[in-house]
C-alpha cells in the first residue's frame, strides 16, 4: 500500500506494518483488510504473539507458589511485566502496579473498595462522588451503584456543544462534599483530550481522590502518573497491542494500602485461620487467585514494543492521521463529525453520522469493502444522548494506520451514500 | 462482495425503510411496549389494539437501522387484519426465517414482502435488527390478549 507522505507520520510505517501480521489479511471478495476500529481493541504485534506462545511452549507453570525451575521462571517472566508496566507509567514503585482483568474490573475495584472503605475513605450519605458526562459506561455504573448503595450522591461536569467539559461551574462540582473525581483522560467517542491535571488539582484542594480512565490515553500519549496528578489509574491490556483478559490498576501506595481488599482468595492473604485472615501487602492484596500471568506477560512485551517506538512518536503518527482523516471526512456531504475538529486537541477516535444513512448501514457497506469501524453508542450512551444522537459510526486509527486507508474510508463513505442514493 | 449487499438490502427492503407503513403510536390500545437493542441502541414502542379475536391496529415509534425499520413496516402489513392466532403463526414462520442461517426457503404465500428478509438470516450481526419489532410486537399482543380476557371476564 502506498502511502502519501505527510510530515508526523511514522517513519517506518511500513516496517511497523509488517510487525502485524493480521494487516495482511484478505478479506471476502479479496478486499484487503483496512482496519480502522483500533479504539475498540487495537491489533497485535508479532513480537506479542511470540512472547505469549514462548511462556506456553517453554516457561509455563503457576506463579509464587510453584517451588520447581518453571514456576521460578513463570513468577520471574510475571513480575517482569510488572516492572515494565511500572516503568511505562513512571510509577514510583513497581508494587503500586495491580493486574485486574480489564479496565472495567479496575475501575470497579476501585468503586467497591471505597464501599467498603472506613477512615478518610469512607464514603457515605451527603458525600458526592463527580464524573463527567462523557465517560465510558465502565466510568458511569460502578459510580452510580456506590452513590446508590452508600446514600452518596453522583454529580457530572457537562459537556460544551464542541465536545470539551464544560468546566464553567467547577466550583459547584468541586467543593468539600467531594470525595472522589473520576473521569475518562481521552473520549472514547468524541476524542476529546481532557485536562486532567487541572481537574486533579482542584480536587485535591478539596481532599478528594483522582480516579482517571486511561484505557484511550494510554494506548496513544506518554502516560506519567505522577504528572498526571491522578491517586489511581486504570487502563486495560486489549487497547494497548496487548492481549486482552488483562488490565491495570495503578495507585498511590498511600491510597492503596488504606483501601480493604477487593477479592478474597488465594495469593492475596498474609495468614488464614478458621475465624480471620491477615492479608498480604500491595500489589498482592487485590490479585486473589491465580492471575492472567501469560497475558501479563504478553501486556509487558507490548508495552515494550510501544515504548521502543516511543509515546511521542505515536503521538504524533495519532495526530497526523487524525488531521487527515478529519479533512477527508468533511468532504463527504451530510456528514458531521461528533467532537472537537481541532486533531491537536483530540485522540484517534472519530464519531460521526451521516444525513439519510444508519451507522448500523453505513458499517455494514464499509465491510463489504473490507473496510471494520464500530456502529453504535460505543458504550458512552450519555455522551450520544447530550448531542441528541442515538448512535453514530466511529472511525479509529493506531500507529499501524496509513493515508491511504482513511482515502479507502472515504471513498467508502461515499460509496455509502450513493449505496443509499442520497444525491 | 456487492451481491451480498444486494442480497441484504433487497430493493423492498430500502423502500420501506424510506416510506414506511404504519408508522407512529394511535389509539385505541390495549399494550404498549418498549423494547431496545442494548448492543446498538435501537429502540421501538409499539402499540398494539386488539378486538375480537383480531388484530385490529399495531402502531409504532422507532429509530434505528434500515433493517429494523423496513421489519416494523412489513410486520405490521402482515399481522394487521389477522387473526391473533393466526399472526402468531406468521411470526413463528418469521422468527424460523432468521433463524435459519440463509438455509431456510421462505413462503411467499406467508410471509409476502417478509421474503425480502431472507438475505439478513446470513448476516448473523443484523438478525436482532430485524427481529426487533417482531419481538416488540409478540410481547405487546401477549399482554393485550391477557388484558382483554381479563377485562371481558369480569364483564
Amino acid at each position: 500500500m502506498s502511502t502519501t507522505q505527510l510530515a508526523g507520520l511514522l517513519p517506518e510505517l511500513e516496517v511497523i506494518r509488517k510487525d502485524f501480521p493480521i494487516l495482511e489479511r484478505v478479506l471476502e471478495g479479496d478486499r484487503p483488510l483496512v482496519y480502522l476500529d483500533s479504539a475498540n481493541t487495537s491489533q497485535k504485534p508479532q513480537i506479542v504473539i511470540d512472547t505469549m506462545v514462548d511462556h506456553l511452549e517453554r516457561h509455563n507453570a503457576n506463579v509464587a507458589r510453584a517451588m520447581h525451575q518453571l514456576g521460578a521462571e513463570s513468577s520471574e517472566a510475571f513480575e517482569a511485566a510488572r516492572d515494565t508496566v511500572a516503568g511505562f507509567l513512571n510509577a514510583p514503585s513497581r508494587d503500586e502496579v495491580i493486574f485486574t482483568k480489564n479496565a472495567s474490573e479496575a475501575l470497579n475495584l476501585v468503586a467497591n473498595t471505597l464501599a467498603w472503605a472506613t477512615g478518610d475513605l469512607s464514603i457515605g450519605t451527603g458525600d458526592e462522588v463527580v464524573i463527567t458526562e462523557m465517560e465510558h459506561h465502565s466510568n458511569i455504573v460502578p459510580w452510580q451503584l456506590l452513590t446508590q448503595r452508600k446514600g452518596a450522591t453522583l454529580r457530572w461536569f457537562g459537556l460544551t456543544d464542541d465536545g470539551h467539559l464544560d468546566l464553567s461551574n467547577i466550583d459547584d462540582l468541586i467543593t468539600e462534599r467531594t470525595k472522589v473525581v473520576s473521569l475518562t483522560w481521552v473520549s472514547n467517542m468524541l476524542g476529546t483530550i481532557n485536562p486532567v491535571a487541572e481537574i486533579a488539582r482542584r480536587a485535591h484542594e478539596v481532599g478528594a481522590i483522582v480516579v482517571v480512565d486511561a484505557s484511550q490515553a494510554a494506548p496513544q500519549l506518554p502516560v506519567d502518573v505522577v504528572a498526571s496528578g491522578a491517586d489511581l489509574l486504570a487502563f486495560t491490556g486489549h487497547k494497548v497491542v496487548g492481549p486482552t483478559g488483562i488490565g491495570v490498576l495503578w495507585g498511590r501506595r498511600a491510597v492503596l494500602d488504606q483501601l480493604p481488599p477487593f477479592l478474597g482468595g488465594g495469593e492475596m492473604i498474609e495468614t488464614v485461620t478458621m475465624e480471620r485472615s491477615t492479608y498480604a501487602g500491595i500489589p498482592h492484596k487485590f490479585e486473589a487467585g491465580t492471575p492472567p500471568i501469560v497475558e501479563a506477560v504478553g501486556l509487558g512485551a507490548a508495552l515494550e514494543y510501544l515504548s521502543h517506538i516511543g509515546l511521542d512518536a505515536i503521538h504524533a503518527h495519532e495526530q497526523t492521521i487524525t488531521a487527515y482523516a478529519l479533512a477527508g471526512l468533511a468532504t463527504v456531504p451530510g456528514l458531521s463529525v461528533l467532537g472537537p475538529l481541532d486533531a491537536a486537541q483530540r485522540g484517534g477516535a472519530i464519531s460521526f453520522e451521516i444525513d439519510g444513512v444508519h451507522p448500523h448501514d453505513v458499517a455494514q457497506v464499509l465491510d463489504s469493502r473490507g473496510i471494520a469501524v464500530r456502529a453504535g453508542h460505543h458504550c458512552a450512551k450519555p455522551a450520544h444522548a447530550r448531542y441528541g444522537v442515538q448512535s453514530s459510526t466511529r472511525m479509529s486509527s493506531y500507529l499501524y494506520t496509513t493515508p491511504a486507508e482513511i482515502d479507502a474510508l472515504v471513498e467508502g463513505l461515499e460509496y455509502t451514500r450513493s449505496y443509499f442514493k442520497l444525491s | 462482495m456487492s451481491q451480498d449487499l444486494d442480497s441484504l438490502y433487497q430493493e423492498i427492503i430500502l423502500d420501506h425503510y424510506k416510506h414506511p407503513h404504519h408508522r407512529g403510536l394511535r389509539d385505541p390500545f390495549e399494550a404498549e411496549v418498549h423494547h431496545v437493542n442494548p448492543t446498538c441502541g435501537d429502540e421501538v414502542t409499539l402499540r398494539v389494539h386488539v378486538r375480537d379475536g383480531v388484530v385490529a391496529d399495531v402502531s409504532y415509534d422507532a429509530v434505528g437501522c434500515s433493517i429494523s425499520q423496513a421489519s416494523a413496516s412489513v410486520m405490521t402489513d402482515l399481522v394487521i387484519g389477522k387473526s391473533v392466532a393466526e399472526a402468531m403463526s406468521i411470526h413463528e414462520e418469521f422468527l424460523t426465517l432468521m433463524q435459519g442461517r440463509g438455509n431456510v426457503e421462505p413462503d411467499e404465500e406467508v410471509l409476502e414482502d417478509g421474503i425480502a428478509f431472507a438475505g439478513v438470516a446470513k448476516f448473523p450481526a443484523r438478525v436482532k435488527c430485524a427481529l426487533l419489532s417482531w419481538m416488540a410486537w409478540k410481547d405487546a399482543t401477549a399482554s393485550a390478549v391477557e388484558l382483554v380476557e381479563t377485562t371481558e371476564e369480569i364483564r
